[in-house]
């Protein structure tokens, strides 16, 4: 039972299969970027320096548990098992994608997945993980959802009405705010290049309504594991809802409006031997970086080097694989744009002024 | 079962509680709801179905919006209350980027069953921030459906399907409407397909095509017209989107001439996209251009008198109609012109 994971640091045998979802990830993330030289995927987002948040947050979440994302959902679906190739097909905007080419990176979907919808409008899953936490409570089942959101959701005023509703009502919801601002970690009131928000500690917004707040490093595996196995248990526990703040130090590739593989990709070896990691961005790699972290923490938890290269020499053909899939898919077929607006194809084709495809 | 008259206000009650009743993840959300809201129309649903079902909310509409999105993705069917419509502008953002694309954005994955009623239109002298009739907003939207009543038939019925509807449907009620009397049916039979135009009033002269309250002086225009000798057929189009332009069609075809009268500013309004349709679609059978009789381009005046200068009265209507069958017929002047 998930509901009694006492919080703690993350179990030793599952640092490694983690440190593969993060890999996969962050090979996923450099593979789009490489992509989108050469084909138009539109404005996407990468996950790339959250990975140590996404990846145990989420593998704590059971069947049935929802979760909301925003645009900046790969990592979060790759964590909970989305299939690769459909999602970068869907980025492309093939007919194989994960919702035939109509949702798009800002909007990679898989209800299956535990993922309804994800939302471009920053504040906009907030109250939609609430309503769901509120079926949830109504419907008699034992489930939680979780709203992911990044610093700027709290501009928003939906965040203030959604905190409220769940607080009164004590649903089973967990606000996990991925804060990844420029200088989160070091942030001051006023001083936030990233979030224009007069609050020096965004955990503070949930404290007055009586919500439990956390505010833990997002790099930090055992620190993400330990704050959501209590958020779990207390949504489980008919305890109401929860706020993770989890700050992560922004990627450099992620400071402008475009990502950019500013970095290069990420090499294994630097968590074993930092001296090869080259210079203009030493400090994000040394420091920050998750998977770096990451790689170190299952060296000392008794992974060996060669298992850890092998892993993300999967990862990366892995990933290369999903790329050549989604090139060589198919485009959607023209009515396609015109099907499930509505339920019913009658209707669609009354609205549309267009026939069914079939 | 037998019809008895009840009024609007009544219809929609009993239209929820029949669901309610029907379909235990039917739950309604709204302000107030559990006594009543302003105008009674959940009055007594909380004794029914209880505080879990009927539940009061914060003023929050666009959390509240959220909830039922969040809530109808995970498995319930809620309704949600908006008091005024005025204030959906505030639910935008759920409404419009969330309900009415999960369907589509998921590529069919997400049903989103919502139907959210908004009380609407100008009476009372409740002002500008109560009286707003914003339809070809919502209407505009792909994905939403959005349906308005004039009878308390109607409302009951409409409301029936658009709980059942596996869509998010807008129910626009008129609280001018709320407490006239006409004759319910309840029951299976008695629930009105969305999309479904309707002939109040058969007529050959001219066609005159409106919804929600502006039917009801639509009709009062007719009567007026018939005292002339003009015979105008009465249009009630209940569904706004999707629109039965078929049954529209087939009037004009029949009369040549349309006139388009609605409560909601004129500008961009539903009136347009009607005209346009005839025009696209039945050119050939109009005799006269479509006339559009709608309310002028401010805000809802709060004065009494000012209210009912902005709200377009039967003598416009009639008026309208007059122009259209004063105009020269086309056809017989290119005949004169040809002699």
């Amino acid at each position: 039972m998930p509901s009694t994971v006492p919080s703690g640091a993350l179990p030793a045998p599952q640092r490694l299969p983690q440190l593969r979802t993060m890999l996969r990830i962050r090979r996923f993330e450099e593979a789009l970027i490489d992509l989108a030289q050469a084909h138009d995927v539109g404005h996407f987002h990468v996950y790339i320096g959250q990975e140590a948040t996404g990846v145990p947050a989420l593998a704590l979440l059971e069947d049935g548990d929802v979760a909301y994302s925003t645009h900046r959902n790969h990592g979060h679906l790759l964590a909970r098992g989305v299939d690769p190739n459909a999602m970068l097909a869907e980025i492309l905007g093939r007919a194989t994608g994960t919702n035939g080419g109509k949702g798009g990176t800002l909007h990679l979907a898989s209800p299956a997945h535990g993922f309804p919808t994800t939302s471009a409008s920053v504040g906009g899953p907030l109250p939609i993980a609430v309503g769901s936490a509120f079926a949830f409570r109504e419907l008699g089942r034992d489930r939680v959802s979780v709203a992911l959101f990044g610093d700027g959701a709290l501009e928003e005023g939906a965040w203030h009405e959604a905190a409220n509703i769940a607080a009164l009502r004590q649903l089973p919801v967990v606000f996990l705010c991925e804060n990844n601002s420029v200088g989160a970690v070091t942030q001051q009131a006023g001083d936030y290049p990233s979030s224009t928000l007069a609050v020096g500690t965004l955990a503070d917004l949930a404290r007055p309504f009586g919500i439990p707040a956390a505010v833990i490093d997002g790099s930090d595996s055992d620190a993400v594991h330990a704050a959501m196995s209590d958020a779990l248990v207390r949504a489980r526990s008919g305890d109401g809802p929860s706020f993770i703040e989890a700050r992560t130090v922004r990627w450099p590739g992620n400071q402008g409006i475009w990502a950019e593989l500013v970095t290069g990709r990420v090499q294994v070896h630097y968590g074993w031997d930092a001296a090869t990691i080259p210079d203009p961005h030493r400090a994000w790699f040394a420091e920050h970086d998750p998977v770096v972290r990451a790689v170190r923490e299952a060296l000392a938890a008794g992974a060996g080097r060669d298992a850890i290269a092998a892993i993300d020499a999967d990862a990366t053909r892995e990933m290369a694989a999903a790329v050549a899939f989604a090139l060589a898919s198919p485009w959607p077929d023209a009515d396609e744009a015109f099907a499930n607006l509505y339920a019913d194809p009658r209707v669609n084709a009354l609205a549309t002024g267009r026939r069914a495809a079939k | 079962m037998t019809a008895t008259e009840i009024r609007m206000v009544d219809a929609i009650r009993e239209a929820m509680r029949a669901e309610l009743a029907a379909d235990p993840s039917v739950v309604l959300l709204g302000e107030d709801v559990s006594v009543g809201g302003p105008f009674g129309a959940t009055k007594g649903l909380q004794d029914e179905f209880g505080a879990a079902r009927i539940r009061d909310t914060p003023i929050s509409e666009a959390a509240v919006m959220g909830l039922a999105v969040g809530a109808a993705a995970a498995g319930l069917r809620p309704i949600v209350e908006i008091m005024f419509m005025d204030f959906a502008t505030l639910a935008l953002d759920q409404l419009v980027n969330h309900a009415a694309k999960l369907r589509y954005m998921s590529g069919g994955q997400l049903s989103i069953p919502l139907t959210v009623r908004m009380q609407a239109g100008a009476s009372g002298a409740f002002g500008a921030h109560h009286s707003q009739s914003l339809e070809a907003w919502l209407a505009h939207v792909p994905g939403l459906k959005v349906v308005a009543a004039s009878t308390p038939a109607d409302a009951y019925g409409l409301l029936r399907a658009a709980i059942r509807d596996p869509d998010p449907v807008v129910v626009i009620e008129h609280r001018a409407l709320y407490w006239g009397r006409g004759p319910v049916e309840t029951g299976e039979a008695a629930i009105v397909p969305l999309a479904s135009a309707v002939v109040r009033r058969p007529g050959i002269d001219a066609t005159i095509v409106s919804w929600s309250r502006m039917t009801v002086t639509a009709l009062a225009a007719a009567d007026l017209l018939a005292a002339e000798g003009i015979q105008a057929e009465v249009i009630d189009l209940r569904g706004l989107q999707p629109m039965d332009t078929a049954t529209v069609l087939a009037s004009v075809r029949r009369t040549g001439r349309a006139v388009v009268a609605h409560e909601a500013v004129g500008f961009g309004g539903l009136g347009a996209e009607v005209a346009a349709r005839i025009g696209e679609d039945a050119f050939d059978a109009l005799r006269a251009p479509v006339e559009r009789v709608a309310a002028p381009f401010t805000p809802v005046p709060a004065a009494p008198d000012l209210e009912r200068a902005f709200v377009p009265d039967a003598a416009a209507i009639a008026a309208a109609v007059r122009r259209t069958l004063a105009r020269p017929d086309p056809r017989r002047r290119s005949l004169e012109e040809g002699r």
